[in-house]
């Protein structure tokens, strides 16, 4: 995760760089555009379009309808046309609304079509709870996504991130699935001003240590991280690996460090049944079966709908106390 | 039909405890008492009261983000939902829904929905119901303009049709969907001109005016009891307040004289100076209204301060029903 080193240290927040990184390459690749609901005037809801119907003009910064279904379909048609869009849907919720235009066509067309159709486009979403949101605004659903080959998905856990992995996306010829955390908007972190990608499908190691490997993305990076640096004056050391691309998987990185440490955690916010850890902890029992000195251990959200009040929620996502309670028995495991 | 004088007092009464609801809910959003997000009614009473004021308890009605008029319409108890508007044990819902999907199913409140669009195939599904038990019950679904764009609404819509559904559509235009105007989103004024496409009946009302609201849903939803399908009603409102919370003066997205000039025709305000004239209300006792509902929202946030939060241990309680199947039910 190092910035290039010629550019001066500069903080700006994770919903800025999404902006900035975005406005470079709409003004970098004329085919480049946006499409969403409140995008354009309202320059989106959480401000991560501000600025861009001003410089860019209607037709590339478009109000669309509240149709999600259309809006990926208008994705999907402008791509195998020939532009680059980016097509919003505010929450990650709203995916559901438009899940045959992104499962059954954008993520197949290339494929049934014997090659032939190419797909250069980024879906844009925010996901997570905290914010008392309640059970239809608040889901984390990227295993849903990370299920269906075709797309790529990829979920920054920092500013830095934020920036270039959209702009890897924005560039990668495939669909590709781009989810903000809605409690990070606010993060500042370094961003060099200039366009740099951040690879997809690479991992980044945030801590490293010896005794656990705690495998996490999207926000749940800050809570295992805080986890481990309590559990660092216990002399439990952990490695924290921020996945950032969720498909294609980095396992590479997991295994390597899997094997060093004998034993592993993965984090995540979305409902722990069916997460993302089944199938990164069942990767690891495949190749690093031998290395291991305890079952893997999955921390996730429990098995209900988010729960509006903030009595309720508190104990729905994952936290710093929880996550380090559960490392710790698996360092003692 | 003309609304009787007792007719006329139940929308006035309706659209007071409405207000007063919002207005409360609205204070306690500022003072940061209420989590989450909060979309208010105030504005569109009008079309909520004459709605639900030709339906019975056991009539369905559906309902969008912006709820709480509709449950307040619908007979809601002030205490349940603010308790639930907090977040609190004795809430509508125990604290699990909030404001979005805040219900009352003993009078057929199926639910504010978080979804756009969410609500209307619902009501049509109460419709059948209705319909497959020969009862003359109807469902109403309230929807937005934004939502009439949504694909759910135009499904839903057409089978309603095809199927000759007991269901009133009510369409409540307030000219935006959340920041963004109407006409960047349809490239038609009215959305009653969709019903046409769906073989409905359709009109346009003054959602503002609240008995020619009454007068229109009547005859929907006598028609719809009658056995002689959907019907679609356009109601022409506004929302004086922010898409949520309430903070309006200087937005960006429309004009501080577009909603003054709305404001002018506050429903409530142009209701009372009608009743007074009609002589069926004067002032002193539309201020009985107003303080009586204003007592009974006092009364209901203290009931809601005073509840316990949620038990921890209810938070996986209710994702499955558990009772064993016992039988057909009528
Ligand atoms: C499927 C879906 N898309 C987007 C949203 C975000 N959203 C919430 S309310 C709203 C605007 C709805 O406009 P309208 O139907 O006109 O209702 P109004 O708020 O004006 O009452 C939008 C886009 C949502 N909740 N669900
Ligand atoms: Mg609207």
């Amino acid at each position: 995760m190092t910035p290039p080193t010629d550019t001066e240290e500069r903080r700006i927040a994770y919903g800025a760089a999404f902006t900035e990184g975005l406005a470079q390459m709409m003004a970098a690749d004329p085919t480049v555009f946006v499409a969403g609901e409140d995008v354009g005037r309202a320059g989106g809801v959480c401000g991560s379009f501000r600025g861009l119907n001003d410089r860019f003009g209607d037709m590339r910064v478009v109000d669309t309808p509240i149709s999600e279904q259309a809006i990926v379909g208008l994705g999907t048609g402008a791509a195998v046309s020939g532009l680059r869009p980016v097509v919003d849907l505010m929450f990650m919720d709203f995916i559901l609304v438009a899940m045959d235009q992104i499962v059954n066509q954008a993520a197949k067309l290339k494929y049934m079509f014997g090659g032939k159709a190419t797909l250069p486009m980024t879906i844009t979403t925010s996901a997570g709870a905290g914010l008392s949101a309640a059970a239809q605004h608040s889901q984390s659903l990227e295993a849903m996504l990370c299920h269906i080959p075709g797309l790529k998905v990829v979920m920054p856990s920092n500013p830095y991130d934020a920036k270039g992995l959209l702009i890897s996306c924005i560039r990668d010829d495939n669909p590709t699935v781009f989810v903000k955390h809605k409690r990070l908007l606010g993060l500042k972190g370094e961003v060099p001003e200039d366009p740099y990608e951040v690879p997809l499908g690479a991992a980044s190691t945030v801590r490293s240590g010896d005794d656990v490997t705690v495998v996490t993305y999207g926000r749940m990076v800050h809570e295992a991280t805080s986890a481990a640096n309590a559990l660092a004056s216990e002399g439990i050391e952990c490695d924290v690996i921020d996945l950032r691309t969720l498909q294609p998987l980095d396992m590479d990185t997991v295994i390597q460090s899997a094997q060093r440490t004998s034993r592993v955690a993965v984090v995540h916010e979305a409902v722990r049944f069916g997460g993302l850890g089944g199938e990164i902890a069942s990767q690891i029992a495949e190749e690093a079966f031998d290395y291991l000195d305890a079952p893997i251990e999955r921390v996730g959200a429990p098995f209900s709908p988010v729960p509006f009040s903030p009595a309720l929620e508190k104990e729905w996502v994952p936290n710093a106390e929880m996550i380090g309670e559960r490392i710790r028995a698996l360092a003692a495991a | 039909m003309d609304p009787s004088p007792e007719t006329l007092l139940d929308l006035h009464r309706r659209m007071v405890r409405i207000r007063h609801f919002e207005e409360a809910a609205g204070r306690l959003a500022e003072q940061n008492r209420l989590p989450g997000f909060l979309h208010l009614y105030v504005g569109e009473e009008a079309v909520a009261a004459g709605v639900c004021a030709n339906l019975d308890d056991d009539d369905q009605i559906s309902s969008t983000h912006r709820g709480h008029g509709h449950l307040v319409a619908k007979g809601g108890d002030y205490g349940a939902m603010m308790a639930e508007l907090m977040g609190n044990a004795t809430g509508y819902c125990g604290g699990k829904g909030g404001s979005m999907h805040i219900c009352d199913l003993d009078l057929g409140m199926l639910g504010a929905n978080g979804i756009v669009g969410g609500g209307v195939p619902i009501a049509v599904g109460a419709g059948f119901a209705n319909k497959y038990r020969g009862s003359d019950r109807v469902s109403v679904v309230f929807f937005g303009d934004g939502a009439s764009n949504i694909g759910a609404f135009h499904e839903a819509a057409n089978m309603a049709a095809a199927l000759s559904l007991p269901v009133l559509f009510v369409c409540e235009n307030n000219e935006y969907g959340e920041f963004t105007p109407r006409d960047r989103t349809m490239a038609i004024t009215d959305v009653v001109d969709r019903a046409a496409g769906y073989g409905m009946p359709g009109a346009i009302v003054d959602g503002m005016d609240v008995v020619a609201v009454w007068e229109a849903a009547n005859e929907a939803v006598s028609r719809a009891r009658r056995g002689e399908g959907p019907s679609f009603i356009e109601a022409k409102t506004y929302r004086f307040y922010n898409h949520h919370g309430v903070q309006t003066l200087g937005m960006k997205y429309r004009s501080d004289d577009e909603l003054e000039q709305w404001k002018q025709r506050d429903p409530i305000e142009l209701f009372e100076d009608r009743l007074a004239a009609a002589g069926v209300l004067d002032a002193d006792g539309a201020q009985a209204v107003h303080a009586a509902a204003e007592a009974d929202i006092e009364a209901a946030i203290a009931f809601a301060e005073e509840s316990p939060l949620p038990d921890p241990d209810s938070l996986l309680v209710d994702v499955y029903t558990q009772a064993a199947y016992s039988g057909a039910t009528a």
